[in-house]
């Protein structure tokens, strides 16, 4: 059999972000891909022995732009429980709202990414036209857009009103009809059914053994959210998003149906707000080591720290979901089509800053 | 002037967190359309004009990112979007990031922040047309 070689990334219409695929091709058929990463690899985990472990929160929140706030939270987490701080339930009620609403955003990124990659790009156009009206609100709230620096080590750097928050809550409750509309086309289209059902089915019990997370493994059927017995999200109605399919289409029905939960979540949570501060006093430095899970837009976050009683950390290590999730995406493309590739490696919704971090 | 009202763009993310990157996305989407300059982007370098990187240049990307460059047709100019690519910004210290992108190209335009803002992005690309349309009048005047 006579294979040919096709490069594709790291620089790729497809990707923002480099990622690098050496795809072994008979004819248009698939038969291996290797990928190759470092392309974003900045080595930030071996700062942490050079900040204080305060200010690393700042380094935290920068290993991706799209889930910033979350890995600054899940860094403060693992270190707040070395230290046991009692972070005030405010704080706690606070980061879930910022971190439901970064998954409104993120779901929302991948849904436009998703149909550009199957060439659908007005519906991306749209999608990302409703995505900056959950960027405004990051904006009203915290300053930024992509990096908020809200997040401290034991609680939050500001309040946000409950005015405020109850006005956010109404804002995304009014746009579920444009969110309905967009995301209909996403489940029900004759096109985007035709290009994703059936495509790169991952059975339960494959998924299991491959270690996949977040909206890929609960698209297999799999009841696994690392928000579920989160004390942080006590008292909260909601239940994991789960699709049987395995398929790119079932994915993108568990990312869909997140985002109406996510608003629903923050509805519950802005509904009921304590007021018992921000912020705990830190008054020594972590001694000993933690880890903390977190559930990300693309899955589940482990977050460790050692502290050996100064200022800087020991050790931070982080392991991100696209990196739990990529060796699925290579058995995927297995036997699938050339054309069908950019379309299977989005479902996963890389983010290759994270995995490389 | 055909370039300066039609310049086609070719991004790249060397080392950077993908803020900057989201925002250079977000910029060609309806709310910003920088696609009301004329700007296009593209996958292909040697449709491109402009060269827009975000992020910092680390051992593993410096080939990739003068490759791109080398592949561009003349005039060109090279655009460093957010901190990272300016100088390495917080990441300035990390052991795999050599530095901003001017370690290894001529940079024509900064754009600070992190992560920049659309509208600097914008500004930034439209002086970017600038310094195309003065470096085309040159090449123009040598002939
Ligand atoms: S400048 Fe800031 S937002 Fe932009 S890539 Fe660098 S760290 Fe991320």
């Amino acid at each position: 059999m006579k294979t040919t070689i096709v490069p594709l990334g790291p620089q790729h219409p497809v990707l923002p972000e480099p990622l690098s695929f050496d795809l072994v091709l008979d004819n248009e058929r698939v038969i291996d891909a290797v990928p190759s990463i470092g392309f974003i690899h900045r080595g930030l985990e071996l700062l942490a022995p050079k900040r204080d472990f305060e200010e690393y929160v700042m380094i935290a929140e920068r290993v991706c732009g799209i889930c910033s706030f979350m890995h600054g939270m899940g860094y403060s987490s693992a270190v707040e429980s070395v230290l046991a701080l009692p972070v005030p339930r405010r704080a706690r009620q606070l980061r879930v709202i910022l971190a439901e609403l970064s998954r409104v955003h993120s779901h929302l990124l991948w849904l436009g990414l998703a149909a550009d990659a199957f060439g659908f790009e007005n519906l991306f156009m749209q999608t990302w036209r409703l995505r900056e009206e959950v960027l405004d609100m990051f904006e009203e709230t915290t300053g930024g857009r992509v990096i908020f620096n809200i997040v401290k080590v034991g609680g939050m750097r500001k309040d946000i009103e409950d005015a405020t928050l109850s006005r956010i809550s109404s804002r995304l409750t009014a746009m579920k009809p444009q969110l309905k509309e967009i995301t209909d086309i996403f489940l029900n289209d004759y096109t985007v059914k035709h290009r994703l059902s059936g495509l790169a089915v991952l059975p339960e019990a494959e998924a299991r053994e491959l270690g996949v997370v977040g909206p890929m493994l609960r698209a297999s059927g799999v009841v696994s959210d690392q928000r579920l017995g989160n004390p942080m999200y006590e008292g909260l109605r909601w239940e994991a998003a789960v699709e049987k399919d395995g398929d790119c289409h079932a994915r993108c029905r568990v990312r869909v149906k997140e985002i109406f939960q996510s608003i629903d979540i923050i509805a519950q949570a802005a509904g009921a707000m304590a007021a018992d501060g921000i912020a705990a006093k830190i008054a020594s430095a972590p001694n000993g080591e933690a880890f903390y899970r977190a559930e990300q837009p693309r899955g589940e976050a482990i977050y460790y720290v050692r502290g050996n009683g100064t200022r800087m950390l020991e050790r931070f290590r982080l392991r991100t979901p696209t990196f739990a999730n990529v060796p699925a995406v290579v058995k995927l493309l297995k036997g699938t089509e050339l054309a069908d590739v950019p379309t299977i490696i989005l479902t996963i919704d890389p983010c290759i800053s994270c995995m490389e971090r | 002037m055909s370039l300066k009202k039609s310049p086609w763009l070719l991004h790249y993310d060397g080392s950077s967190c993908n803020g900057c990157d989201i925002e250079v996305l977000a910029c060609l989407t309806p709310l910003y359309d920088a696609e009301r300059f004329g700007v296009i982007n593209t996958g292909n370098p040697r449709h491109a004009d402009l060269l827009l990187l975000t992020g910092s240049i680390n051992h593993q990307n410096e080939e990739v990112v003068r490759n791109l460059y080398a592949q561009m047709p003349e005039p060109k100019v090279v655009l460093a979007v957010g901190i990272c690519a300016t100088s390495g910004g917080v990441f300035a210290d990390c052991y795999n990031v050599k530095g901003g992108a001017d370690k290894v190209l001529p940079v024509d335009v900064y754009v600070p922040g992190c992560a920049a803002r659309p509208e600097a992005i914008i500004d930034g690309i439209v002086r970017a047309l600038g310094v195309l349309e003065q470096k085309r009048a040159a090449a123009e005047a040598k002939k």
